[in-house]
Formats: structure tokens, C-alpha cells, sequence
């Protein structure tokens, strides 16, 4: 168990009886478990909240940069929080739940400083009783069908009120492995009932946060504080996706001006894939060095090992000039430059339903 | 190399050292391999390299983190284990056994004595 964002998580687990015979435990096991069945991640530190009411999704497209007006009912959608300067101040998920409202998933070390902000703009609704599973892997569509009628029904990103095993859960199609999945917003008291229900189903053992970085990090998915913050733009990030249509049209959020201007002139440094040319990972903090070893180039945000890749990977920020895939780099580590080249996100292709 | 039944000591930082004449067999305990996990990467020390007692001289990294391995005693690195970098697993299997990290010529064989044994390893196990 670790200290993450205030709350006590499990790296990983050491798994006994029924459990042991699915899996071995660990977090390379329980990382290779989940791309070929299916894990259960306790995702409950993110924060949850609902915003009700007329007019909220034009309140919230005063501070995000995404097409909240123009999301349907029943589907959700990723988006950024941008400051006034063009930064990040979080990423999350936000769902269209009809006359009901918006329902917003925001990272559990942001949850008080997003809450404040949208909290000038639209009355937040923190839902503190609800608890978060994500249920992880190309067999989760399966295990839902036997146990969630009409979960396997819904699309990519779209989300609906389901009965779980008997639960009624806020059910979205998403995730944060690149693998089909689903995450589902569960009254706090009943999850613990609800973990066990899934945990019945052969396919599934549970995982930590360790497994839960290295599918992520595989998957070229950004962590929040480490690979984007308020100092590091959607442009620099590679997130530009992430702006509406319409929102390009007009600029009119936090930092659009800024961010329009980095998208005409070219960001200096971009986020990039990096594979190490050797065994040796390149952990975060490390520093990227031109090919020759002779200028700075940029710095590691993630890195690690890739248990599905089965070789070291790493994102990092890159001087623009060096940032295109293929380009030669040099990563310092323990005083030694490694090469290392830059090559395409993700690193383990997405298996996502579509 | 000795067998495992020649003195084993040990170190707080979770190293087994096996002496054999002047000269040491040093890996990762087994307690050490279990907490790591997989481990997917080994660095080890050069040949010929003096290197005090304590000091930082082999990595090993998991999926989740890099950890070092230190000299348990002073001395000159007089072998290393090329097949536990080629295949990092064997640590996982054999740990004090086929997954031996390096061997040292120690400078004070004295000093070996004031390692830990096994039943005083085992204690200290239990403290953690």
C-alpha cells in the first residue's frame, strides 16, 4: 500500500486462493492479465460531481475548451481545463446525463482546485458518496453482458444508468488502458458487494496502481502532474483533439487566444514516444540530450518498462526539431546517454469498441 | 561456485554474501526479489572496480522502479554474472542461488564476520 493523492492505494497484489490460480500477482502479471482478460481497478479516488440546472454546459465551455453544448445525451466526452495562459489545470471526462445534467470525472490530486474553479462559473454538485470501479480488458464486454444487461450495447464513450449485478451504477464505456472497458460510478456503499460480484467472474482478478501506470503509459495516455500541467499547453501535449470544432472557430476559452497562436507558430517542444535502444529503462525526471550527448533536448515525464511491449518506453517533452518519430536521442541515465528514438503513440495499439 | 550451505551473511539492504577463501559471492535475497517483483533490468559493476562497503555498485529495475544494489563489504569486483543480465528472471527464480550478482575480492575478511547471519536476517525480516 502507498500514499497516492491522500488516499492509501495498492501498487500491487499478492493474491491468495481462487484468485492466485487466475493470477500471479504482481504488477507485471496483473498488466498482462488485464490485456488478455480482464482487471478491476478501485478508482475511487477520482473525484466525482454532477452540475445541474439550464445553461450548464455553456457555463463549463467558459473554462474547458471542449463541445460541451454539443454532446448528446448518454454519451461523455474528454476535455481540458486550460488557464488563461494556454496551460493545463486538468483533464477529465464529462458526460451528457440529459435532464439530469452533466457528470464529471476529474483526477483525485485536482479534484479540490477544479471544484473551486467550476465552482465560479455553475453550482458543483460533489458527489463524496459515490465510489469509482473500472473494469479493464478485451473480455469486460462478456463479463457485463452476464451480469449488466444492455452494458455491452453501449458504444465508445457513451454512458447510461445500468443495473450492475443488481446495483444501479452510472456505466460509461472508457477506461485508461487503451483497452476496451468500462468504468462504473457506484453508490459508496454498495462497492464493496459490487467488487465482489465481479470479482466471482473468472475473467477478472483486481489490479493496482502499478498495473494501472504501465497499461497507461503503453497506451500513450497522459497522467496528470506528471506528462500535462499548468505549465505544459494542449498544443506542446498533443491534445489539440481535444478542442471542439466549434471552439476553434471562435477561441473563446481560457487561453485560446495563446493556444491559437501556438498552433500557427509551432509549439518549441512537443510531447513525443520515446523507445529506449536498449534494456535499460529511462525513468521520469530523465534528462533527453541531442544524439551527440552535447545540448539539452527535453525531459522525461513517464517512463518505465512495458510489460506488453516487453521493452523499456518513455514520454517526455522534446525540442520541436527533434520530436518527429524516428528522430536519434540520447536519455541520461545514471550519468551514462543511452540511445534512444523517437517513435509513434501509443505504444500497444488501442483496442477500443468503435 | 560455493554451495548454499558455506557461511551466508547478510546485509540490511537485502544482500547475501557468501565467502569462499578471500573471495565473496554477493546477490539480492530472496525476501528482496520477492518485494521487487519482476525484474526486467540488471546493471552491473565493472570488472576491476574498487568499491567501498555501502557503496552503489549494481541497479536492478522492476516494471515500477529502478533500486540499487550495494557493495556489502570493500574490495575489487573480480566477477559478474553476464547470464542475470541477459536474462533478468533468473533473480525471480534463484535468487541466492544461479542469480548471484558479482564477486569481490574483499580487503578485510574480518569484517565479514560482522555481517548478519542467517538467523539474525531473519529477525530483522520480522521487524520490517
Amino acid at each position: 500500500m502507498v500514499p497516492f493523492a491522500g488516499y492509501s492505494m495498492p501498487v500491487q497484489y499478492d493474491f491468495k486462493g481462487e484468485l492466485a490460480a487466475r493470477c500471479k500477482g504482481g504488477v507485471m502479471a496483473e498488466h498482462l492479465h488485464c490485456r488478455e482478460k480482464a482487471a478491476l481497478f478501485d478508482v475511487s479516488h477520482m473525484g466525482q460531481a454532477m452540475l445541474h440546472g439550464h445553461g450548464t454546459a455553456a457555463a463549463l465551455e467558459r473554462l474547458v475548451c471542449g463541445d460541451i453544448a454539443g454532446l448528446k445525451p448518454g454519451r461523455q466526452r474528454y476535455t481540458l481545463l486550460t488557464t488563461e495562459a494556454g496551460g493545463i489545470i486538468d483533464d477529465l471526462m464529462v458526460a451528457n446525463l440529459g435532464p439530469e445534467g452533466l457528470f464529471l470525472v476529474v483526477n483525485a490530486s485536482r479534484k479540490a482546485v477544479d471544484f473551486a474553479h467550476i465552482g465560479t462559473v455553475t453550482p458543483v454538485k460533489v458527489l463524496e458518496d459515490r465510489a469509482l470501479l473500472a473494469l479493464q480488458g478485451p473480455a469486460a464486454a462478456a463479463v457485463m453482458a452476464r451480469i449488466a444487461p444492455g452494458a455491452a450495447d453501449l458504444p465508445f464513450m457513451g454512458i447510461a444508468r445500468l443495473m450492475v449485478a443488481d446495483v444501479t451504477c452510472l456505466v460509461s464505456r472508457s477506461g485508461y488502458t487503451g483497452e476496451d472497458g468500462f468504468e462504473l460510478s457506484v453508490p459508496r456503499g454498495m462497492t464493496v458487494t459490487l467488487a465482489n460480484r465481479l470479482l466471482q467472474q473468472p475473467e477478472i482478478v483486481p489490479a493496482g496502481l502499478g498495473a494501472r501506470d504501465s497499461l497507461r503509459l503503453e497506451a500513450g495516455l497522459c497522467l496528470y502532474g506528471n506528462d500535462i500541467d499548468e505549465t505544459t499547453s494542449p498544443v506542446e501535449a498533443g491534445l489539440t483533439w481535444a478542442i471542439g470544432k466549434r471552439r476553434r472557430l471562435a477561441w473563446d476559452f481560457p487561453g485560446g487566444p495563446a493556444i491559437r497562436a501556438q498552433l500557427d507558430n509551432g509549439p518549441s517542444r512537443r510531447r513525443a514516444g520515446i523507445r529506449p535502444d536498449g534494456r535499460a529503462p529511462a525513468r521520469e525526471h530523465t534528462a533527453i540530450l541531442t544524439p551527440d550527448g552535447q545540448e539539452m533536448a527535453g525531459e522525461v515525464t513517464s517512463g518505465g518498462f512495458g510489460p506488453s511491449l516487453n521493452a523499456p518506453m518513455a514520454m517526455g517533452y522534446v525540442r520541436r526539431d527533434l520530436s518527429d518519430d524516428g528522430s536519434k536521442l540520447s536519455l541520461m541515465v545514471r550519468g551514462k546517454p543511452l540511445p534512444a528514438t523517437v517513435v509513434p503513440l501509443p505504444f500497444v495499439p488501442h483496442r477500443y469498441v468503435r | 561456485m560455493p554451495g548454499k550451505n558455506s557461511d551466508t551473511r547478510f546485509t540490511k539492504e537485502h544482500e547475501w554474501v557468501r565467502l569462499d577463501g578471500d573471495i565473496v559471492t554477493v546477490g539480492i535475497t530472496d525476501h528482496a526479489q520477492q518485494q521487487l517483483g519482476e525484474l526486467v533490468f540488471i546493471e552491473l559493476p565493472a570488472l576491476e572496480r574498487d568499491v567501498a562497503a555501502g557503496e552503489a555498485c549494481a541497479v536492478v529495475e522492476s516494471v515500477k522502479a529502478a533500486s540499487d544494489v550495494y557493495a556489502p563489504l570493500a574490495g575489487r569486483v573480480a566477477e559478474i554474472n553476464e547470464t542475470i543480465v541477459e536474462d533478468p528472471e533468473i533473480v525471480n527464480n534463484d535468487a541466492e542461488g544461479e542469480g548471484w550478482f558479482f564477486r569481490m575480492e574483499i580487503d578485510d575478511p574480518a569484517a565479514f564476520e560482522e555481517l548478519m547471519d542467517q538467523e539474525a536476517y531473519d529477525e530483522y525480516l520480522e521487524t520490517l
